[in-house]
């Protein structure tokens, strides 16, 4: 039995659906993302309803993940950073729930997807050039001059421009490479348990031995899924803050 | 050789960037043991500095995996 382990990214399409010689049809990817927003949303609704001043388990978890995202924002960005806060907890949390709902044995990764990174990646380096004129100007492009002597700075300016422009490829190829890789991992083993356990005799015993590796494999991309979450946010505010703050401390 | 072998090598070829990649984990997590155990009080303010190093490391190896898949399936 042959088992391909990228037959899990393939993206069908639900309900067909063309417009204008356009496929817009409702996939997988769709719904996926659909159920993580509803998820998100639900979850938030339900903590934030029964306001109280000792909160219930509910609200507690809503006001840990508040902080949380409030401290990366501070540490990173400083004060000014809070008006992105939206911005960077919508971010955290779909890309969150998506690596989470991913693990779901069964269920889409949407974040395994390029194109969905790739949007996601889009979306904060528009938001740090837009923050970055509204906020200085043309004085922007000082961004991509260093505080150095001018003969480095033949030098150092095409390396700032390459650096900056490269910012979206790899902060979405980080989180889509990393999804894609653990799960093609998964699944890989997976296809070992298989063989193994049509094998016979002493090799159907042995399956156990990958079976044990996949779970153990589970927990890593647990751990794996909430720190990609939490770079891609962190690395968000970074580049928001020098939109804000140019080359200054802060 | 034909094409088809030509790609398969190249794309274990394309899996030396974990070579890079492990040696830069090592040395990210290494380097803040050393530090945090000479200094515990500092260890926890620098944990976002680790995290961002592991992933920044961690992400050009994963540009080996890309590099792979690309010559794999995309020519």
């Amino acid at each position: 039995m042959q088992i391909n382990p990228m037959e899990q990214f393939r993206v069908e399409p639900i309900i067909p659906l063309h417009i204008a010689g356009y496929d817009v049809s409702f996939t997988n990817q769709a719904l996926v993302m659909c159920v993580v927003v509803a998820a998100i949303s639900i979850f938030m609704f339900i903590a934030a309803s029964g306001r109280k001043l000792v909160p219930s388990r509910t609200q507690s978890l809503a006001e840990i993940s508040y902080e949380f995202v409030g401290d990366m924002i501070h540490s990173a960005a400083g004060e000014e950073g809070f008006k992105f806060f939206p911005f960077v907890f919508t971010i955290f949390f779909f890309v969150l729930f998506s690596n989470f709902f991913g693990l779901i044995p069964g269920v889409f990764t949407v974040t395994s997807q390029i194109a969905v990174t790739f949007a996601l990646a889009m979306l904060v380096i528009l938001a740090v050039i837009v923050t970055g004129f509204m906020r200085h100007g043309i004085g922007f492009l000082k961004l991509f001059v260093p505080h150095a002597p001018f003969a480095l700075l033949i030098l150092l300016v095409p390396i700032e421009v390459i650096s900056f422009l490269t910012r979206p490829i790899s902060l979405s190829v980080r989180l889509f490479a990393n999804m894609l890789a653990g799960h093609t991992m998964l699944k890989v083993f997976a296809g070992f348990v298989i063989a193994l356990g049509g094998a016979g005799g002493i090799l159907t015993a042995l399956s156990i031995a990958p079976m044990l590796l996949i779970i153990a494999i589970t927990l890593l991309e647990l751990l794996v899924a909430f720190l990609q979450a939490y770079v891609f946010a962190i690395l968000t505010c970074i580049y928001l803050s020098e939109a804000l703050h140019l080359h200054d401390q802060h | 050789m034909s094409v088809e072998a030509a790609k398969m090598i190249g794309a274990g070829l394309a899996c030396i960037a974990l070579v890079g990649a492990g040696a830069g984990i090592g040395n990210v997590f290494g380097s803040y043991l050393s530090g945090a155990l000479r200094n515990p009080g500092a260890a926890a303010g620098q944990t976002t500095n680790l995290l961002l190093g592991f992933a920044l490391c961690e992400a050009t190896g994963l540009f080996g995996l890309v590099i792979a898949l690309l010559i794999l399936f995309a020519f």
